[in-house]
């Protein structure tokens, strides 16, 4: 007994550890966009992604969590001696912690995911035997690193096309921007909650047919577009700010929109990425609960709660900080361009969450940038800092691997 | 600490191009203040005038080297960076012959004859003007960048771009007129005197050329 207390005391530690690094770090691509263009307060881009964070991860981060949980190790190879998926997955957490400190330490733009399912395969693979890793569902979640930058950068291309043409490239693009953004709304609004519906609500107990689900999310996305088109109406150009075509105004109109993407991408990252923490840690505690390898155990509520726990410690602690740096430094992210980026890369992301895919936030919001980039919405963007990001996308995953097959043996000589 | 997204966005050359231009034209500014006090023999004022523009000089070219630093070839931009960046030298050859027409009166305490002195201060007032029309240009770059170059917000600029041609003939016409009327007195003056006085208008007609190249530059990034 007291061996399973010292493992879920470990878990919990650890995986606090990382939720609190995520809260810290990643959190602030995320929010970064919306304060960098002011259309949030750093107070009130903390409490969204709080309140959206926490949001994604319990009504649809079910998903993603059982993948890290028990979608990468064969757990019926395990039935023999559960105390190796105790081992790893305590590995995988340190690893991955260790390798996220020491990168973000160098300034080396790696992503959690990768990170965290780098030392699942690693330690599955070497500790355990190459028949432990379900290599087709690893060969999936690799290829969905590929395509979700791509797939963000596609519908960010198209989102700011239709945006330039529209809105900007008009006569009177403030009355055009008055008219269209509402519809962004409602699209951006539709989507998070119609995926949310869809593929999530399951994972909380709710049961909600196909049909009622649209008529849902059609609902809630006019509501959510209505309260939004108020808003907008009480915007008056500013006539000391302003030149002939009036983009100063336009600009807040879009700021509008910043609102409701900045709590999509929140959302979509609370869905995603709080499982990179929580994952392991609930397989720990199904195994130290039931003393055996389970796939069919239930997440406790608290696993949950602890990951939302750690996400906002994190922000509050050092995250407030880093989403003031960042969103400093990416002004030429202007509401009508950051909304295109943080909404393609939002539905990417809750897609993915919903088919239960681990994917990297950061890699598919600069996946979204480019392509906001290449539909010529971006001043300026660094191909060198691209090339970086590509390169630690593939060291990272190596160098969780063997992290977490160091801490692997280390921790199977010492824990009882 | 470093953040992938903030290192992605690289320095927009957007805004200090448009702070550049702003420094460029004040320059040219101050040399309507420096001839009008040359022209009453105030040579304190007009001192204080030249003092101005070699500042406002410098400040342009801490500028213009601030910008370059920050155009790494690694850049991807929508318009092409070596458009931007010849741009950029047009924009400064405004202050740089500003600079040089102030350190020419100054040296030889140069005054126009009275004859055509009002005149030549309309043609520095035009001159000026042409810069000005400049900056309203460079000034909307922002704007062109935020709606891709295409639009309403081109013809716009297109439209700026005309008037700033407009302006240029004029000057050209005026530079004309002052150089013919200078001839006509050159018995009357000291010939060295005279040499350099054809030498200023001409200078002073660079200006408007600058500006007016300043405007052909942009045309470039507006098409195509």
């Amino acid at each position: 007994m007291e061996a399973q207390i010292v493992y879920i005391g470990l878990a919990a530690a650890f995986g606090l550890f990382m939720a609190w690094g995520i809260g810290a770090n990643d959190v602030a691509n995320a929010m970064a966009t919306s304060v960098g263009s002011k259309a949030l307060t750093i107070k009130q881009a903390i409490l969204v992604a709080a309140v959206f964070e926490f949001l994604g991860a319990v009504l649809a981060g079910g998903a993603v969590t059982s993948t890290i949980r028990k979608g990468i190790v064969d757990a019926d190879l395990l039935s023999g001696s559960p105390e190796l998926l105790v081992y790893g997955m305590l590995a995988s957490l340190l690893a991955a912690g260790t390798w996220l400190l020491i990168a973000s330490h160098r300034g080396w733009p790696v992503s959690t995911t990768h990170s965290i399912v780098g030392a699942i395969v690693g330690f599955a693979a070497v500790g355990i035997g190459m028949e432990a890793v379900k290599w087709d569902q690893v060969g999936t979640i690799v290829a969905s690193w590929v395509v979700s930058p791509l797939t963000a950068g596609f519908i960010a291309f198209l989102l700011y096309q239709s945006v330039l043409w529209l809105v900007l490239q008009h006569e009177d693009p403030l009355a055009r921007a008055k008219r269209w953004v509402p519809v962004y709304i409602f699209f951006a609004a539709f989507t998070i909650t119609l995926v949310t519906i869809l593929k999530g609500l399951k994972h909380v107990g709710l049961e909600i047919s196909v049909r009622d689900s649209y008529l849902l999310a059609v609902a809630i996305a006019t509501g959510i577009a209505a309260v939004g088109a108020y808003f907008i109406r009480q915007i008056e150009p500013d006539p000391k700010a302003e030149k002939e075509q009036h983009f100063h105004t336009v600009e807040r109109v879009f700021g509008v929109l910043m609102v409701i993407t900045a709590c999509s991408m929140a959302f979509a990252h609370g869905s995603n990425d709080v499982a990179n923490a929580i994952g392991p840690l609930a397989a720990v505690v199904s195994v130290a609960h039931t003393g055996a390898v389970s796939a069919q155990s239930a997440l406790p509520l608290w696993v949950l709660m602890l990951g939302g726990m750690g996400i906002v410690i994190g922000l509050a602690s050092f995250g407030r900080h880093v989403i003031a740096t960042v969103g400093r430094k990416i002004t030429q992210l202007t509401p009508s361009r950051g909304f295109a980026a943080e909404l393609a890369a939002a539905t990417t992301i809750v897609i993915a969450s919903g088919t239960g895919l681990p994917v990297s936030t950061t890699h598919t919001l600069v996946g979204a940038v480019l392509g906001v980039g290449l539909a010529r919405g971006i001043e300026a963007i660094d191909l060198r800092v691209v090339a970086r990001v590509f390169v630690s996308w593939v060291v990272t995953i190596p160098a969780g691997a063997i992290l977490a097959i160091l801490f692997f043996f280390v921790f199977k000589s010492v824990l009882p | 600490m470093s953040n992938v997204l903030a290192n992605i966005l690289g320095a927009s050359p957007v805004m200090p191009l448009e702070k550049h231009i702003d420094v460029a034209c004040r320059c040219a500014e101050q040399l309507a203040p420096l001839f009008a006090a040359a022209n009453r023999g105030d040579w304190g004022a007009a001192e204080k005038a030249a003092a101005d523009i070699e500042a406002l000089e410098h400040e342009a070219d801490d500028l213009k080297k601030e910008i370059r630093l920050h155009l790494p070839k690694s850049l991807f931009m929508p318009v092409p960076r070596q458009d931007l960046l010849e741009l950029l030298l047009v924009q400064d050859r405004i202050a740089n012959r500003a600079r040089d027409i102030a350190g020419l009166v100054m040296i030889r305490r140069i005054q126009m004859p009275a004859s055509i002195a009002d005149d030549f201060l309309d043609f520095v007032d035009r001159v000026i003007d042409a810069a000005k029309q400049a900056r309203k240009s460079v000034r909307e770059l922002d704007e062109l960048f935020t709606a891709g170059f295409r639009g309403a917000e081109v013809d716009l600029v297109a439209g700026m771009i005309e008037e700033l041609d407009r302006i240029e003939t004029d000057t050209d016409a005026r530079q004309f007129e002052l150089g013919k009327a200078l001839f006509e007195i050159e018995a009357t003056l000291n010939p060295v005197d005279a040499v350099f006085l054809h030498r200023v208008i001409e200078l002073t007609g660079d200006v408007a050329d600058m500006a007016e190249r300043v405007g052909r530059r942009l045309e470039l990034l507006l098409s195509d």
